[in-house]
């Protein structure tokens, strides 16, 4: 027999049908109903028009039909407020069941029914489950506080139950250990007045660390994420702590694994950085977080996003580890993305040479945005590991003659980049870039091209015209190439004076008479007044020498990086973005710090 | 590999349990325990908003709202963005829009869907939601729209107990199957929560009973292996999983002994032959602490079958089944091939079921096979050629050409080089050479048990690029 025939009414009033079978004398005939009101409800039919007779079911010794009663009354509460009303009586006598599994199941349900009239009467029941003998019914109890706490702060700091709460941190169960941290949790978020009563100190710390041994999966990440924000006094604390979360990364639950991760991570920041343990506990770290990559995709999105942070706070964590970071062929491709990225980030000397060959693989691939990315690897590549750069720049050069149009625009614009790191190195191969011109379609690639000639104009004899070429359809271009072609087409003029001055002023009254762009126009004027004023002052200041890019572009800026870490393992960390920039109001919550270097060890250090 | 065939197996290592004391477990570190007034900040949320089921047309089968704090109804808009992102090539599992944050796993032709407006802890959600799929697995066997539908009721009392207010709770099947089942209403007496359910031992109910006491131990060794297209090894890598089959009364303390190599150095066996373990995972009973402190497996197991630990290493060993291929394109004519299938494992042993895959062109017409051993087959669903060995002897070498036409026209997407895998068991054998000591099981009932011991070793993604 299955469920689904309850599917299958959808006669005229039906409605009507429902309600005097709801009414019925014969309890199976009820349950028969109330399945189908479920049912009606959950293919999203309004059947609130019901709510009386419902409710009228909810007296009952029948804990499946309680349960779907329970289930009606969370959907349709809050559009029946006064109705809500007649459901109170039920909770509390549920309240006081001999049976824990009632008992939980009403004041669980009792604190999702988000009625502001009713909460009045639910205080007592919920006092007395938080005292419950049951450790079941005390674990729902200590979550249903938090939903309270979620419609009507007040009330519970007024009733007292915050005191309550932080007292269950100390009961003998860790499931209720467990989801009292996770309420207290959810409640000092929403609310700093809650601070007060619902501090943690080393001691309540210490009973987590217990508890963290014995709860379940889900327990243990509710506890490791609430020590996660709590500060140790000294370097001795956060090593004790360190030590006793560590044995958790050895946890098949990929999410106690990262919270783990956090903690450490986190106390690390307050150790001697090249103290023995310091460094058994980064070598420490390295394997778990390889694993994850063998857990399901999503996981790996996750551990990958988290990675990538970690590597750029401790570069030596996963050094040794390039090898994993390969890409798979039936890799979905969010997660050939971001392996990427962690690539090149680990790339060295050591390994450049499998990564070079591993890239040039990668960038025969279909998939548009892989290849792309492949190729612009190539070049960090080739900016990051100098003694690399030949091989990068000849690897590219071979791309470039498969005459795939994204790959040769790619390729383009990173050998700007790598002209830009080691000028006046590989201009011999600028005669291969230029075959391509008149394939380049996309902006980038069309201004990195302007650019190059603009740069090295002085060595290509037909600069002038290739730079003429570009000028016919000037007002077509994206304001990006327009820019570059009126900076390269000056530069050609300070090379060479003599045969481009028409070129000159052709770009010039383009660019500050025919053009809506205030950056093109202002730019355009100041190169002209240059010009007319001052030529060698001219010279000096476009054809001045550039800094050197740097090697790393991309790299998350340090403190916006601390922050982070901190996050590790929640959607902040896979965001790269702190908290407050995508949660509304109040519950992005307390920009986090990583904890200073404590006193006793900078002591240490002053010896 | 087919557990049923278990009890036949010839090489069934058969072993007494021992029934010595168990070590007591070493005294609780002390900690300082001085009352300081820190400053901390917490914040952190966990939160899930709401569950979803939706039908791969983005249809609600089945939904939970957990928090009240989000209009349900933006899941409607749910389908639309995930095909733009597919569209737009940024496919990832988790999407923003506005102040949600949708994530989503896939399974079969579902999708389960959580929504949030917090900073929530983003792997909890998604190992939550695969948790769910495995639930709903060993409720309905199979979960496809269906299975859900028939089961709505029972879904929805699921829904309610793993999960409350976005805090995970019990999510052990075999235990929540004690208190939440289809049949159980019809009983008069209503069920109550489970001892387990609170209990530090949330994984095994008391009071189980058992005519004959046994354990099965099955070792599996996967093999992942990624070779590049000039036969480079670039990655070679051991998964292995112990997975066991618990038929114990009462509540069995286990402790299973295996050749670690940390263990073995730092007992002074250094010399006895032994395997570096370089991750080790266990399930939720192992008592972690105690493996950090001296590498004792020490657990209280759940009833029937689960996955006591799995761990990793990197090999150096030869690849167990290598493969070349020499593959000849004639544009707008044919393509040519030519496998050679090599065992590099000892003789005595032999690697069953071999399936070799390789990718052929998706217009590619007219399949001829020409081989030695085994037998061949086009899939044109896979876009491959199957190559069948039932049985592949070490030290062997076999050989398979196949021949394709191709048409005159040029098929306009290019199609990338799809690698060849491999699929493959070798019984009683394992890469690593990683061993069951012993496994000692006490109850205080004190009755003997025996354990059962097997090994096999498999591919996992094995993949060797073509040229």
């Amino acid at each position: 027999m299955t469920d689904s025939k309850y599917f299958t009414t959808t006669k005229k009033g039906e409605i009507f049908e429902l309600k005097s079978e709801l009414q019925s004398e014969k309890r199976e005939k009820k349950k028969e109903a109330v399945k189908k009101v479920i049912a009606s409800m959950t293919v999203g039919k309004d059947v609130s028009a019901l709510f009386p007779d419902v409710v009228n079911c909810i007296q009952t010794d029948n804990l499946e039909l309680k349960k779907l009663v329970y289930l009606y009354l969370m959907n349709y509460a809050k559009s029946q407020p006064d109705m809500a009303i007649l459901a109170v009586n039920t909770f509390v006598k549920d309240c006081e069941d001999s049976n824990p599994l009632i008992r939980a199941l009403a004041v669980r349900t009792m604190g999702c029914i988000r009625v502001d009239k009713i909460i009045d009467y639910l205080c007592q029941p919920l006092r007395n489950c938080l005292k419950d003998e049951d450790p079941y019914v005390r674990k729902t109890a200590a979550v249903c506080v938090a939903k309270l706490y979620d419609i009507n702060a007040q009330l519970v700091e007024d009733q007292g139950f915050l005191d309550l709460l932080r007292d269950m941190l100390s009961d003998s169960n860790p499931m209720v250990v467990a989801n009292a941290v996770a309420a207290i949790s959810e409640i000092l978020e929403s609310s700093p007045t809650a601070q007060q009563v619902l501090e943690m100190n080393a001691s309540t710390i210490n009973k987590l660390l217990t508890a963290l041994n014995e709860c379940t999966e889900w327990g243990q990440v509710f506890i490791l994420d609430a020590i996660s924000n709590y500060t140790p006094k000294d370097d001795k604390e956060a090593q004790s702590i360190c030590e006793r979360v560590t044995p958790r990364l050895a946890h098949a639950n990929a999410a106690v694994v990262l919270s783990a991760v956090k903690v450490i991570m986190k106390f690390m920041e307050m150790l001697d950085a090249t103290s023995e343990y310091v460094l058994t506990l980064v070598k420490k770290l390295a394997p778990p977080l390889v694993t994850l990559l063998s857990a399901e995709a999503e996981i790996q999105y996750v551990a990958l996003r988290n990675i990538n942070l970690i590597v750029q706070k401790r570069s030596d964590i996963l050094k040794n580890e390039m090898k994993v970071f390969f890409v798979k062929y039936n890799d979905p491709i969010y997660v050939k993305l971001e392996k990427l990225d962690i690539m090149i980030r680990l790339t060295s000397q050591a390994n450049i040479a499998q990564v070079l060959a591993e890239l040039k693989e990668y960038a025969t691939e279909v998939d548009v945005d892989f290849v792309r990315k492949s190729v612009r690897a190539i070049g960090r590549c080739a900016i990051k590991v100098e003694p690399a750069a030949e091989k990068c720049v000849s690897t590219l050069l071979d791309l470039i003659q498969t005459k795939v149009n994204y790959v040769v625009q790619e390729a383009i614009v990173v050998i700007k980049d790598i002209f830009r790191k080691y000028p006046n190195k590989y201009e011999s191969i600028i005669a291969t870039l230029c075959e391509n011109l008149d394939t380049l379609d996309e902006p980038e690639a069309r201004a990195s091209m302007i650019w190059i000639i603009g740069e090295y104009a002085e060595r290509i004899d037909n600069a002038d015209e290739l730079l003429e070429s570009f000028l016919e359809g000037f007002q077509d271009e994206n304001s990006q190439v327009q820019l570059q072609l009126l900076t390269a087409i000056v530069k050609l003029f300070l090379k060479r004076p003599t045969d481009t001055q028409e070129l000159v002023q052709q770009v010039l009254s383009l660019a500050t008479q025919d053009s809506d762009n205030p950056d093109l126009r202002d730019r355009g004027y100041i190169y002209w007044r240059l010009l007319s004023t001052d030529p060698a002052a001219a010279k000096e200041v476009v054809l001045a020498e550039k800094p050197l890019i740097s090697e790393e572009t991309d790299l998350i800026e340090p403190t916006l990086l601390d922050e982070l870490i901190c996050h590790i393992s929640s959607l902040a960390s896979v965001y790269h973005k702190p908290p407050n920039s995508f949660v509304e109001g109040r519950q992005g919550g307390l920009r986090r710090v990583l904890p200073p270097k404590s006193s006793s060890y900078r002591k240490h250090t002053r010896r | 590999m087919s557990l049923q065939s278990w009890l036949k197996s010839p090489a069934l290592l058969k072993r007494k349990a021992a029934t010595s004391d168990l070590e007591n477990t070493p005294p609780q570190k002390k900690f300082c325990k001085t009352m300081s007034q820190n400053s901390y900040d917490w914040c952190r949320k966990m939160s899930a908003s709401a569950v979803y089921i939706l039908d791969v047309k983005g249809k609600v089968l089945i939904c939970r709202n957990y928090r009240g704090d989000i209009d349900m109804s933006c899941i409607d808009k749910f389908m639309s963005l995930v095909m733009d992102r597919e569209e737009e090539g940024h496919m990832t599992p988790i999407i923003q829009h506005g102040n949600v944050t949708f994530v989503y796993i896939k399974y079969n032709n579902l999708y389960l869907v959580a929504t949030t407006l917090k900073n929530c802890n983003i792997a909890l959600v998604f190992s939550f939601l695969h948790k769910l799929v495995q639930i709903m697995i060993e409720y309905f066997k199979e979960i496809e729209e269906e299975s859900i539908r028939d089961n709505f009721v029972l879904i929805y009392e699921l829904l309610d107990e793993v999960m409350d207010f976005g805090f995970p709770q019990t999510t052990d099947s075999k235990i929540l199957q004690e208190y939440i089942t289809q049949d159980g209403h019809k009983l008069e007496v209503a069920p109550r929560p489970p001892m387990a359910v609170t209990n530090a031992v949330s994984w095994r109910s008391e009071k189980i009973k058992y005519r004959k006491n046994e354990v099965f131990l099955d070792v599996i060794e996967s093999v992942n292996l990624l070779v590049s297209a000039n036969g480079n090894v670039l990655r070679s890598e051991i998964v292995g999983a112990i997975k066991m089959r618990v038929y114990l009364s009462g509540m069995p303390e286990l402790r299973l002994g295996l050749n670690d190599k940390v263990l073995f150095e730092s007992t002074g066996r250094g010399k006895s032959k032994s395997v570096e373990l370089e991750d080790v995972k266990f399930h939720q009973c192992v008592r972690l602490s105690r493996f950090e402190n001296d590498r004792t497996i020490s657990f209280i197991p759940p009833d029937g079958e689960f996955e006591l630990m799995s761990y990793r290493l990197n090999t150096h060993v030869k690849p167990l089944i290598w493969v070349e291929s020499v593959i000849e394109r004639h544009a707008h004519s044919r393509v040519e091939y030519m496998i050679k299938a090599k065992s590099q494992f000892k003789r005595r042993s032999t690697a069953n079921n071999v399936e070799i895959i390789i990718p052929v062109p998706t217009d590619a017409d007219t399949p001829k096979f020409k081989t030695t051993v085994g037998n061949c087959k086009y899939a044109p669903d896979l876009n491959s050629v199957i190559w069948t060995i039932k049985s592949f002897p070490g030290g062997k070498e076999y050989l398979m050409r196949a021949h394709f036409n191709l048409p005159s026209v040029l098929a306009e997407d290019s199609e990338g080089k799809p690698p060849i895998h491999v699929k493959f068991e070798i019984p009683y054998f394992t890469v690593s050479g990683i061993q069951v000591r012993y496994l000692k099981i006490i109850e205080k009932s004190g009755y003997q048990a025996l354990p059962w011991v097997r090994y096999i070793t498999q591919n996992g993604d094995y993949q060797l690029r073509t040229q």
